[in-house]
């Protein structure tokens, strides 16, 4: 039935109708004058399906268009996470892109846009929909990190992350043809059905090999990770802020929904090449990032090895394993939201400033917020009793569970390496030398906010996670069985 | 027993330290007097309300006792508790911190976040040594680390910035292994209560089958495995040799108060670790690598005792002997008999004493001279008598003099060793003698001889308030030097039950290796 399958896919449809009528209207009117009034309107509407998304559905799976599109409690769990970092991102960059003139209507437009592709790749149910929710919020993507366009660096990201990502969709579609070929259908439920360990043909091996190597590309999993330092650094910081954030857990969350909804029945086949790269991507990571002195490069290693620690919950193949990962990636954003908060308010005579040699001695001119960052910085690096150590436990818990105890070890290894390099941050705003090449007093309300709320999620988070985990559960159940 | 003491005093501290951070504004002096003496008075009131649950605390009863249980996330469990092996270790923090607390009267730079970082430091420790669940555990034992690396980096001395990251990163990496240890063990035995559960990993046998891995045979199975991984992360906290090199980097750098908790307390926790996890729950294994364990703690007592004597600085020897005196503690452990237990908990809680007070010592000439080196001193006795005295007193103690508590540690691991492995044994006790050797050569060149140092014709002896913080150390010293059974009647029974348990888990291999054979 049209109608009903319309009323699934109904926070979608809102998204996309409110992007293109504000661009319309942006369009017919005064343009840019309006941009700090879209950002807002754009996070608002995000928030508000968020809410819409979170309440509704009570549990169901729905399915529209004949099995092409899923509304379960995994998707659900993907969505609301996306749309508040997006909407949390959004709200924070308006004032940093107003300053440098780069607030443009589009930017608001193609973040919601953006948004729609990544809710409808974690409710994928078909290759199809995933390959056009995947390309729908990569060109958004591609856009956006090109947005100063009079910036060799912010150009050059762009470029670099579209010739890539164009690769990757090559991967990737390579990939579903293959599956295609040998599965005869592109619909998850069909392919799962073809897809049993010990019977898969070796092109459907290949088929899996591909999909996996062109989303390992959009999660930045090592050895597809090369375009992430150049982009993280390149684009402007509030797109950097994004792309660390919705992003990854709408590309994890499909990641899961592809190998779990497809190829659940072929779990050791896929399992061993998600063990590998969350290996390459928790090494790489922590010892990459050692010798970086810009923070969004710093960040960008920092993603990659955080997305090592998640995929060890794909890599498990069990119900606790996806549990593990969505909790890492719930706790993940929002660490992240608050570092970026931080790197946003960075900056020196209204220049952003990006290199960690800034923040020396930093604890003595702003104490409350080199207090929220050491809690931020040490929760990424894991040490309790910061929710980041959680995060970390629940994916060992689930790797041990199933019987992944090398991984874990690595894993283990990497985290006490990565340490190092949060610890230098903290290192140097609390003992680092004085100079008088300080930063200026940020006199961002909002930027602090967001901080110190990440801040005090980190610490408060360890006695109640706000239902987080409950909600992951469910969500787990909903994807594995 | 419903009431929640353990919890009062453990939060205790870190509440005083919300409030100073919530509350107190300013940097001036007034602001720090406030600081000092809200820590001060928190820290005596946490001691005050700890003396309650060692009086009420019964001995005879070898189970956990106060305990405080509470729903947790992922479902572990919140949950405190006191036996007769931890209720010391609990004792000795909240005894330490009043001194250490008013040892640091002087600091003047940024004397808020030193407060708070030390009050945070007790919560952490105090919960290290009560936690019966293991991830409690772990997240206080991990958590020591933040206050401990910022109070290194922060206060500490001219190289602080390489010690606190060594500091950081060498005990981080030993204690994420015992994580992947603990994640196994709650996969093995399905929970993570420590003791006094309808499951707990006390009780739980963890499988000891021999197996193979990648062609090596791991006599003891999984136990060992599991071992190992803890023993990774408690033997760079003891620390042990050759995973030492740590201490003395942390502690010459530390400021004082730094190296009194770090001496006294969080040295401990690499023995309280063996003590609870080791040996209990990982018998066979303990079994299978005490050989190894007693031989490094050996080598641990003759090669750091000779490296104290060649220090020219006078923190990094005593922070040398202390690796010696810990070679005691492991010795002992790894004995498996109540003398050797009852002597190496013995050793640790004098330990505490008597290390917070050498550091202290070092701390009071530190304060006047501004120099830890050896060099620059000497002849003090003729312008400072008391400080002779107190110093003379715990160089004593020290060397292991019968009638002050360092003996009595000693004295009981050396005869349990003795029935054990009688070469262990004979080395060992050659280290009594290194020790008096480093330790009275110390007290020969700082304090004795004349006064011909330009720069000393004008040190003052110790104020009244320095002479306070010494003055319950001195009678702890002696009071369980002389009367020991102050502390053994209370572990007693503990520790005879950990025995018997370590023993009835060894007899039950033997027999279903004996059935197998047959």
């Amino acid at each position: 039935m049209i109608s009903a399958d319309l009323n699934v896919i109904l926070p979608e449809i809102v998204l996309s109708l409110f992007a293109i009528l504000a661009l319309l209207l942006a369009v017919y009117t005064t343009k840019d004058a309006t941009a700090g009034l879209m950002v807002w309107a754009t996070s608002g509407v995000m928030v508000l399906l968020a809410i819409w998304i979170g309440m509704t559905g009570g549990g169901a799976t729905r399915i529209a268009f004949n099995g092409l599109f899923i509304e379960d409690g995994f998707a659900r769990f993907a969505k609301v996470t996306v749309l508040l970092s997006a909407a949390a991102v959004l709200i924070m960059s308006e004032a940093y892109m107003k300053k440098r003139g780069l607030l443009r209507f589009e930017y608001p437009m193609l973040v919601a846009l953006s948004v729609v592709g990544m809710m409808m790749m974690v409710s994928a149910g078909d290759l199809m929909t995933l390959y056009m929710g995947l390309e729908l919020q990569s060109l958004a993507l591609y856009v956006i990190a090109s947005l100063r366009r009079d910036s060799v660096k912010s150009t050059e990201a762009g470029l670099k992350y579209f010739v890539l990502g164009a690769l990757s969709s090559g991967l990737l579609l390579y990939g579903v043809s293959l599956v295609y070929g040998y599965a005869g259908t592109t619909q998850f439920t069909g392919v799962m059905s073809v897809a049993k360990t010990g019977e898969t043909s070796i092109g459907l091996l290949f088929g899996i090999v591909f999909i996996i190597s062109g989303l390992a590309f959009k999660v930045s999993a090592v050895p597809f990770h090369m375009w992430t330092p150049d982009v993280y650094e390149g684009a402007p910081t509030p797109v950097t802020a994004f792309f660390a954030t919705a992003p990854k857990v709408a590309a994890m969350a499909l990641f899961a929904r592809v190998l779990h909804d497809a190829f659940g029945n072929a779990i050791p086949d896929w399992s061993q090449i998600v063990a590998l790269l969350s290996v390459l991507s928790m090494f790489l990571g922590a010892i990459a990032a050692i010798g970086q002195t810009n923070i969004k490069r710093l960040m960008a290693y920092s993603s990659i090895a955080h997305m090592g620690y998640a995929l060890i919950g794909l890599a498990a193949g069990t119900q606790l394993g996806i549990k593990a990962m969505l909790v890492y990636l719930a706790i993940y954003v929002t660490m992240n939201i608050g570092t970026f908060a931080f790197i946003l308010s960075m900056e020196k005579d209204g220049q952003p400033v990006t290199d960690i040699s800034a923040l020396n001695m930093y604890s003595k001119r702003a104490p409350g917020k080199a207090l929220a960052m050491l809690v931020l910085l040490f929760s990424l690096a894991g040490v309790p009793p910061m929710l980041g150590f959680f995060a970390k436990f629940g994916v060992w818990q689930a790797g041990v569970d199933a019987g992944l105890i090398w991984l874990v070890t690595a894993s283990a290894i990497a985290s006490a390496i990565g340490a190092y390099y949060y610890l230098r941050i903290v290192f140097l705003m609390y003992f680092g030398a004085e100079n008088d090449d300080r930063l200026d007093d940020g006199k961002s309300g909002l930027l602090s906010t967001f901080l110190f709320a990440s801040a005090v999620i980190m610490v408060v988070g360890i006695v109640n996670t706000f239902g987080v985990e409950g909600a992951a559960i469910s969500a787990a159940a909903t994807l594995v069985n | 027993m419903d009431h929640h003491l353990l919890s009062i005093i453990t939060f205790m501290p870190s509440f005083a330290a919300l409030i100073l951070a919530i509350f107190l504004r300013g940097n001036d002096v007034a602001a720090a007097r406030n600081a000092k003496w809200l820590a001060l008075i928190t820290t005596t009131v946490t001691f005050l309300i700890s003396l309650f649950i060692l009086f009420d605390f019964d001995p005879s009863n070898t189970g956990f006792q106060f305990v405080d249980e509470a729903e947790w996330l992922m479902g572990l469990k919140y949950r405190l508790g006191v036996d007769g092996i931890s209720i010391l270790f609990v004792m000795l923090t909240t005894f330490i911190m009043p001194l250490v607390i008013a040892a640091s009267w002087k600091v003047e730079t940024r004397v808020k976040e030193y407060m708070i970082a030390f009050l945070l430091l007790e919560t952490l420790m105090l919960g290290v040594f009560m936690a019966l669940d293991l991830v409690l555990f772990y997240l206080f034992f991990e958590a020591g680390l933040i206050p401990m690396f910022l109070i290194i980096g922060i206060w500490g001395g001219a190289n602080r910035i390489y010690a606190s990251f060594k500091f950081f990163l060498y005990t981080f990496l030993g204690s994420v292994l015992m994580l992947v240890a603990i994640v196994m063990m709650y996969a093995e035995a399905g929970t993570t209560c420590i003791g006094g559960c309808e499951v707990s990993l006390l009780t739980h046998t963890f499988a000891s089958d021999t197996f193979s891995v990648a062609g090596i045979t791991v006599v003891g199975g999984l136990q060992t495995m599991m071992f190992l991984a803890f023993f990774a992360s408690f033997a760079v906290k003891m620390p042990m040799w050759p995973v030492h090199t740590w201490l003395p980097d942390a502690h010459v750098q530390a400021p004082t108060a730094g190296s009194v908790v770090l001496a006294a307390i969080l040295l401990k926790m690499g023995g309280y670790g063996f003590l609870r996890f080791s040996v209990p729950m990982f018998p066979i294994g303990s079994e299978v690598m005490a050989p190894l364990v007693l031989w490094l703690s050996v080598i641990a007592i003759v090669y750091t005792s000779l490296v104290a004597l060649v220090q020219a600085d006078m923190k990094k020897l005593i922070a040398y002997s202390s690796v010696a005196h810990m070679g005691f503690v492991t010795m002992g452990i790894f004995t498996f008999n109540q003398q050797g237990l009852d002597g190496a908990i013995f050793q640790m809680i004098s330990h505490g004493f008597i290390s917070a007070a050498l550091f202290l010592c070092v701390g009071v000439i530190y304060d006047r001279m501004h120099t830890r080196e050896i060099d620059a001193y000497g002849g003090l006795v003729n312008r400072m008598p008391a400080y002779a005295l107190v110093f003379m007193f715990f160089t004593m103690a020290n060397v292991g003099l019968p009638g002050t508590s360092g003996f009595v540690g000693e004295f009981l691991t050396l005869i349990a060793i003795f029935q054990v492995n009688t070469w262990v044994a004979v080395v060992a006790t050659s280290g009594v003698i290194f020790s008096a050797a480093y330790a009275l050569w110390l007290y020969r060149r700082v304090v004795l001889g004349d006064l011909i140092k330009e720069s000393l014709r004008t040190i003052t002896d110790m104020t009244r308030r320095e002479r306070w913080i010494f003055a319950p150390l001195v009678a702890m010293t002696l009071l369980l030097g002389i009367y020991p059974a102050l502390v053994l009647d209370i572990i007693g029974p503990s520790v005879t039950a950990l025995v018997a348990s370590y023993d009835t888990a060894l007899e039950a291999v033997d027999a279903a290796v004996q059935t197998t054979s047959k």
